[in-house]
């Protein structure tokens, strides 16, 4: 094989990795504010980089020596990701100079920790698994401390970084152990001394793949791994959160599927247990944790880590279907949250941003499109049909009952119904309550076209599913290899 | 005269172990400083480093060792972070002590 042939896999994070230097350069020897410019320039870089995924083509190919893989999933994936990305930074923009903290290294950080998320979700190995989840982690222990002249911000920066740095030392050590007892850091290696295994595997291999999980759980924020979520998203500034939310989360999730999937297949029941303990506590913490919030960031916290929950039953199931279900839930979730950050940044009174439950308050009546907006987003967090959020969670829990996990979605329909109470008090406090102050008109295009793209989203999937579920599959079947 | 036993792969992974274990246990155990938790974080990553190397030795195949060097690259701009975040923490509140780093929670 031709070295051409090996690095045409990983053009799209070449292409982002080479733009990401450049607009570095361009931020430090522009004079006046770049920030704008290269705000731009780095959605347009995104943008490109989605056309390069989807150029490749559907069919597996590996670069670097196997270390990466560019399949369906992975193009799939790095597709929502860079969504992610890209309508958080046109949020982000806006925001960080009504509250003059502009900094160039803002589109650029969100640009590298993406480049990471895109290798993280290609890995097709232990070390390129690590490069790219460090790749990502590191611009976002920035991200969380961006306005550094807050103390909250600069708190919420000390705390990520502690349990991120933890997180990756956990699953450095269940790499280490994987390593030493199969001799391989392959995904493909490790299938492979697994399938020819005769009883159970050797305790080291146990230990170590615990060890990798509970490091992932960490990234995905789920529970119990979940402490350092809800004072992140809290303390984090805003559009950061809007961002943490969406792409960190889905590439840590698929990240997840494809190492449960990949190199564990044989082993489904031993990481079955781990996962299934891991959904039922994300959903309860998810569920009844969020009850007594009165900041909505917070909220949106406890609100993601239900989400976390609910996805993990899609995994717990171990099948195609499973994997599907993770996918659309995933993709249907990225708009939801996108949407609601939308409305979460628009929360503008006098000039000052407001986080309060309480301060959306008779928002029917002073800004009747916003309610509207939230209502419905509101309503598809908590499953009702027939709006999208219901779709994602009836495929997750289909998986689970084909796979004959009835105990896991019983509790993910009684989770669902307890955070129902929540989402809905907001719709209540909107359209219920006495109104307080109207907020800061006008809110600004870049959070019109993502409220008005998530709304569309979320009503328009129960008329028109063919093109994500089909898309879901195809992409769910790529990490089986009879599928 | 010989000596009285051989140092072999186990021994090294009990050391590794310890050394996790202690890396750990100081970041929760710990409620003085900010500081101290960067360290336990260096000494978990030690302890991979640790096994790494004596995997990759026991076996006889280089990509431990390979792994090992990345480990340590990235610990370093970790740490670089790390330490970066720390100062604007502490410009902020004027202090790193570990139970002063309670403003967000519910």
């Amino acid at each position: 094989m031709t070295v051409t042939l090996d690095i045409l896999p990983v053009l799209p994070e070449l292409f982002v990795a080479l733009c990401g230097l450049i607009l570095v350069l361009i931020g430090v020897f522009r004079s006046g504010d770049p920030t704008r410019p290269i705000a731009t320039l780095s959605i347009m870089t995104m943008v490109t980089a989605m056309l390069l995924v989807w150029a490749l083509g559907p069919d597996r190919q590996t670069g670097f020596g196997g270390l990466f893989v560019a399949d369906r999933f992975a193009a799939f994936a790095k597709q929502l990701i860079l969504l992610g990305s890209i309508l958080s930074t046109a949020l982000a923009i806006p925001f960080l100079e009504r509250e003059k903290t502009t900094r160039f290294e803002y589109p650029v950080l969100v640009l590298f920790a993406t480049l990471g998320m895109m290798v993280m979700v290609s890995a097709n190995d232990f070390m390129s698994l690590y490069m790219g989840l460090e790749l990502s982690s590191l611009p976002l222990y920035v991200l969380a401390a961006f306005h550094r002249d807050s103390p909250r911000a600069a708190e919420a920066g000390v705390k990520y970084f502690v349990l991120g740095a933890l997180a990756s030392g956990l699953l450095l050590y269940g790499i280490s152990l994987l390593y030493g007892f199969s001799g391989t850091t392959s995904f493909l290696g490790l299938a492979r001394s697994f399938e020819d295994l005769s009883g159970p595997p050797a305790v080291g291999i146990v230990v170590g793949l615990v060890f990798v999980v509970a490091g992932l759980a960490f990234k995905v924020s789920a529970a119990p791994f979940h402490m350092w979520t809800p004072d992140v998203y809290e303390g984090a500034p805003t559009p950061v959160t809007a961002f943490f939310s969406v792409a960190p989360k889905i590439a840590a999730l698929c990240l997840l599927t494809r190492v449960m999937v990949e190199p564990f297949a044989a082993m489904t029941d031993q990481w079955r247990q781990v996962v299934v303990a891991l959904a039922v506590i994300s959903m309860l913490v998810g569920a009844f944790a969020a009850l007594t919030q009165s900041n909505i960031k917070r909220l949106m916290a406890y609100s993601s880590i239900g989400h976390a929950g609910y996805i993990l039953v899609g995994l717990a199931a171990g099948s195609v279907l499973g994997v599907q279900a993770i996918l659309i839930y995933l993709t249907i979730y990225l708009f939801m949250n996108i949407a609601v950050f939308a409305v979460i940044l628009s929360m503008r009174r006098m000039g000052r941003h407001v986080e309060g439950i309480a301060d959306l308050a008779g928002l029917s009546k002073t800004n009747p499109a916003m309610a509207f907006v939230m209502a419905v987003l509101m309503f598809s967090m908590a499953g009702i049909p027939p709006l999208a959020g219901f779709w994602g969670k009836f495929y997750v829990f289909m998986a689970a009952i084909e796979a004959g996990l009835y105990p896991l979605a019983v509790v993910g329909l009684v989770t669902s119904v307890v955070a129902a109470y929540y989402y809905l008090r907001i719709v209540k406090v909107m359209y219920f309550d006495e109104p307080v102050e109207s907020f800061d008109h006008p809110i600004g295009s870049a959070p019109v076209v993502a409220m008005s793209v998530g709304t569309m989203v979320v009503l328009g999937f129960t008329f028109l599913p063919a093109p994500l579920v089909t898309g879901a599959k195809a992409a769910a079947a790529a990490l089986f290899p009879t599928g | 005269m010989t000596v009285m036993f051989e140092i072999g792969l186990s021994h090294y992974l009990t050391v590794a172990a310890i050394l996790f274990t202690l890396g750990v246990v100081g970041i929760f155990l710990n409620r003085k400083n900010v500081i101290i938790i960067m360290m336990s974080i260096e000494l978990i990553l030690l302890a991979v480093n640790l096994n790494l190397v004596a995997f990759s030795s026991v076996l006889h195949d280089l990509v431990g060792q390979v792994l090992a060097m990345f480990v340590l690259t990235v610990a370093a701009a970790e740490a670089a972070i790390g330490l970066a975040i720390i100062v604007v923490f502490f410009r902020s509140r004027g202090t790193i002590a570990v139970e002063d780093i309670s403003q967000l929670k519910g």
